[in-house]
């Protein structure tokens, strides 16, 4: 039972391995819908898991199993959203790489010693850099793409590393807790604070953290919009999930950490946010709007504390739902899988009311307008960080809300209220517009009802 | 229940009946085709609405400042913050007026809008339910959430059926009120932890030290002043009425100017009254360069709509320097002025928007001289206009001057340049009138007032003339929550 989900996404992976070297029979899409679909049940069920094992290496616990339900809700929602056969190459292996990646940060979020965490976070990006290029060719920019993740991805890796073997060097120990112990004692000195910092590396440059930020944009617009859907959400949250695990560990607040987030946070969402103002592609613009978004999310481990670190995972889950939601619209409008510009919105509303609702919803939500769930989301990380006392960062992210207005507001603009020439109806398919609505219906849910989650992940820290 | 709130009389929740039954319009619109028969769902919810808020009106308790009809659910328990509903006398007059102007702003777009009919009316009954939200809401969050929620519909409003200018005026509308509510948002943050709860009866009067009060403060009257708005914070505004179609003008008018006005004297002066007595000087002052500058501005307008829009910024000064005068005649005027203005520049608004209808111009000059053909245009018109320069007998008057009264008691410098302000709106409300009365001799072709148009006319005159001769049932509600406002501010300025 305890290692359940993983186990289950294994086996998708195989099971799609053989898929590819096989005759292709079947129809690939409904197989994986089912598959996967069965496989957010599994980690639903195992939900209440509890176990140690590996030597306690692994921590099967309430943390890591919500955090397996978000991700396999995340990764079961890509693939229903994806359908395009003329986008990616290679169906099958792009499955099964997505399987693995999602198998890998289910492993992440369990591992609390620094080999096996190195190990799952490799599992988890080597099946990423192997999916980037998938796109079919119409450029060569998901060449470029590939490289410049693969290099940015293998260098974050290596600093990573050289910061782990600082901390195996003074803690004697690669096991988190024991690290964590000892955290106050070295922090006190330089080489602790950065010890500290190059290990968290590879996990900034996972949730695209200023100035771990440079990879996103351009691997977001060259790769496909299956790929990119996937990379700006899934791998975030796990990322999330092992700062807020090291949060929780920590036994009081360092005050250095905290300068240094805090830096990190104001810097990540001023740069993402302003950066965002002048995107024309929205797959890039997107990226900035993520690069911010990781800024936000720093407020909440601040206060090492509970509260902020629920608030952390509030906002995460609330994010995949509204980058998921803003996602697909992109995807429905490049039904070849070409990238969509700003000015490919226009007349959105015409064209297909729906989908310009869940543009709507989507981007209030991303900008933190009540009543959606990132008005909600942001409220807790604003009031933690607030009752930690850091008064400045809260302010810094306020006005980064107006700045960000501008250029959520301009995708509702453009969709809303400008013409365009291309008046034909965009058609959608039943299933399209049931999960069009349900992701609207989720993000105001989020946001007016958040009261039995928020306990939930209360109870899970 | 809570030691501020009295219970509700009623068998059911009414407040949230008021608050919710635009809601349910909305989702039956969402299953109707055909624009009539959403038109006319739309306009039965808003009926429903305003004869549910009668009933408020008519069983509210006018000899207790504690707030009425009260309603409390727990919300998101690990914030303590909890949906409470409760009405007292500064908020019930204002939520009749939301009330009675969503209707008609249904009535007047009957013809205008003709285009997207279905999401027209949904926008409108949002707005509603959420400007009456924002009245009767007893929590911080509760109020924000309705506060901000207001501003997605308004803002397609604009952006969708605007005029042509849309785009700009749409977006300036959004960020300006955005980039006030983002401070709001902080101050009631910081109010929470200091109280550890989002009440906000349980935050008045809480003795907080001068500091923490004048940042309070701060935040809360950008975010206020952008709203109302004040005087350096009213570029948005012009451009947002210009470009908005009629119903939306009506709206931003009639009710969503009130809320910033309506924040100031919910907030700042029981919460922090010290930071409120310490920056009165500043706001009389603020309010009385509006009410000046308004009016000169007015008077080299050349668009109808442009000309009213700036004669709000004039008006809204009034409302202010009622309230930081601290008087009793004070509070009374700016609450009676939010009232009169809403549905005096409401009217105006209507006004233009029928007359853009048949010329489809709103410069002055091409509408000029319509006095032989529009006889009962004209008429309307004419009762508005006086109404808005305050005209005795009409309904502004009795509020102007309850806060002249105020504002002579407080300093007559101040007193002086108010008056003034009044003699200028005079002018340029004159100037209009005569101009649309009997500016031009040619002769068109034009059709008078039809039966749709008459019927959403007729409560506003009447409105204005009632108030006007008699305004004592409305002063009456509102009396008990001001004096004793008024009474607690006064205990602490000694």
């Amino acid at each position: 039972m305890t290692l359940l989900p993983e186990l289950y996404m294994l086996l998708f992976s195989v099971f799609f391995l053989f898929l590819s070297v096989g005759k292709k029979r079947i129809s690939l899409f409904t197989t994986a819908r089912v598959l996967a679909l069965v496989g957010f049940f599994v980690a639903l069920t195992c939900a209440g898991a509890r176990g140690d094992l590996f030597a306690g290496a692994y921590q099967v616990d309430f943390f890591s199993q919500v955090f397996k339900v978000l991700l396999s809700a995340g990764f079961t929602l890509v693939v229903f959203m994806f359908e395009k056969e003329n986008e990616v190459e290679n169906l099958p292996e792009f499955f099964m790489f997505l399987g693995f990646s999602t198998l890998g940060l289910m492993i992440l979020v369990s591992s609390v010693e620094l080999i096996s965490i190195v190990v799952s976070l490799e599992i988890s990006s080597f099946s990423l850099y192997a999916v980037v290029p998938l796109r079919k060719a119409q450029t060569r920019t998901q060449i470029e793409a590939a490289m410049k993740y693969l290099f940015f991805g293998a260098i974050s890796t290596g600093i990573m590393l050289y910061g782990m073997g600082y901390l195996y060097g003074m803690a004697h120990s690669t096991y988190l807790p024991d690290i964590m112990v000892k955290l106050p004692q070295f922090l006190a000195q330089p080489l602790g604070v950065l010890a500290i910092i190059l290990t968290l590396t590879a996990f900034f440059f996972k949730l695209s953290l200023f100035p771990l930020h440079f990879w996103a944009p351009d691997i977001y617009e060259g790769a496909s919009d299956a790929t990119t859907t996937f990379i700006a959400t899934v791998p975030k949250i796990a990322a999330a999930a092992l700062l807020i695990r090291l949060a929780m560990l920590a036994s009081s607040a360092p005050a250095q950490l905290a300068t240094v987030i805090i830096v990190l946070a104001a810097f990540s969402m001023t740069l993402g946010n302003l950066v965002g103002l002048v995107q024309k592609d929205v797959k890039r613009l997107l990226a900035y709007s993520g690069i911010a978004h990781a800024g936000y999310l720093m407020m909440g481990l601040l206060s090492f504390n509970r509260e902020g670190n629920a608030a952390v995972v509030y906002y995460i889950a609330v994010y995949l739902f509204m980058n998921l939601a803003l996602f697909y619209v992109v995807m429905l409008l490049s039904r070849r899988g070409e990238n969509v510009t700003i000015n490919d919105l226009s007349g959105l509303a015409r064209r297909s009311p729906l989908l310009a609702l869940t543009l709507a919803v989507a981007a209030f939500s991303l900008a933190g307008i009540p009543p959606t769930g990132g008005f909600t989301g942001k409220f807790f990380l604003f009031v933690t960080a607030f009752k930690a006392g850091y008064l400045a960062i809260v302010i810094i992210a306020a006005v980064n809300t107006v700045i960000s207005i501008f250029y959520y507001l301009n995708l509702v603009r453009v969709s809303y209220s400008r013409e365009s020439e291309e008046l034909r109806p965009l058609a959608l398919a039943f299933h399209e517009k049931v999960l069009c609505w349900i992701f609207n219906i989720v993000i105001i849910y989020l946001g007016l009802m958040p009261f039995g989650l928020i306990d939930l992940f209360r109870n899970a820290m | 229940m809570s030691p501020y709130l009295t219970m509700n009389p009623f068998g059911f929740p009414i407040l949230s009946t008021v608050i919710f039954l635009p809601l349910v319009g909305v989702f039956f619109i969402l299953f109707l085709n055909g624009d009539n028969k959403i038109k006319t769902t739309a306009f039965v919810a808003g009926l429903l609405t305003l004869l549910v808020s009668l009933m408020l009106f008519f069983n509210f308790n006018a000899r207790t400042p504690l707030f009425q009809f009260g309603e409390r659910l727990a919300w998101i328990p690990a914030y303590n913050i909890n949906y409470v509903l409760g009405v007292d006398g500064i908020s019930l007059m204002l939520i009749v007026l939301t009330a009675m102007i969503s209707p008609l702003c249904v009535l007047c777009s009957w013809k205008a809008i003709e285009k997207r009919v279905k999401e027209f009316m949904i926008c409108i009954l949002l707005m509603e339910t959420a400007m009456i939200g924002v009245f009767c809401a007893l929590d911080f969050i509760l109020f924000y959430v309705f506060w901000e929620a207001m501003l997605i519909p308004m803002y397609l409003l604009i952006a969708v059926w605007g005029g042509p200018n849309k785009d700009y005026a749409s977006l300036k509308f959004f960020i300006y009120t955005l980039f006030g509510s983002v401070f709001l948002l902080v101050a009631i943050i910081a109010l929470y932890l200091v109280n550890g709860t989002f009440s906000i009866p349980e935050a008045m009067f809480k003795g907080y030290s001068f500091t923490f009060q004048i940042w309070v403060f701060l935040a809360f009257a950008i975010a206020f002043a952008i709203k109302v708005p004040m005087f350096p914070f009213h570029t948005w505004l012009p451009a947002a009425h210009t470009e908005a179609p009629t119903a939306g003008s009506v709206l931003l008018a009639s009710i969503l100017l009130k809320m910033g006005t309506y924040g100031f004297i919910r907030f700042c002066l029981p919460i922090v009254p010290h930071a409120s007595f310490y920056f009165a000087p500043f706001m009389i002052v603020l309010s009385i360069v509006a009410i000046i500058y308004g009016g000169f501005v007015c008077l080299g307008q050349t668009d109808m709509k442009k000309l009213i829009a700036y004669s709000s910024v004039a008006h809204m000064g009034f409302v202010t320097l009622g309230i930081f005068t601290f008087t009793v005649y004070g509070f009374m005027g700016a609450m009676l002025q939010m009232l009169n203005h809403g549905v005096t520049t409401g009217a105006l608004f209507l006004m233009v928007g029928i007359i853009y209808e048949r010329t489809h111009s709103r410069q002055i000059y091409d509408n000029a001289g319509l006095g032989k053909f529009l006889p009962a245009y004209v008429g309307f018109f004419g009762l508005f206009a006086l109404s808005s320069f305050a005209f005795p007998g009409t309904n502004s008057f009795v509020g102007e001057l309850y806060v002249l009264i105020s504002a002579f008691a407080r300093s007559r410098t101040a007193g002086f340049f108010a008056a003034v302000g009044a003699v200028v709106a005079a002018a340029y409300m004159l100037k209009l009138l005569k101009q649309i009365a009997w500016g031009r001799e040619d002769k068109r072709d034009l059709k008078d007032l039809d039966v749709r148009e008459f019927v959403y006319l007729t409560p506003l005159a009447i409105f204005v003339i009632w108030v006007g001769l008699f305004p004592a049932p409305f002063v009456r509600v509102m009396e008990t929550t001001l004096v004793h406002l008024f009474m607690q501010l006064n205990k602490l300025s000694q």
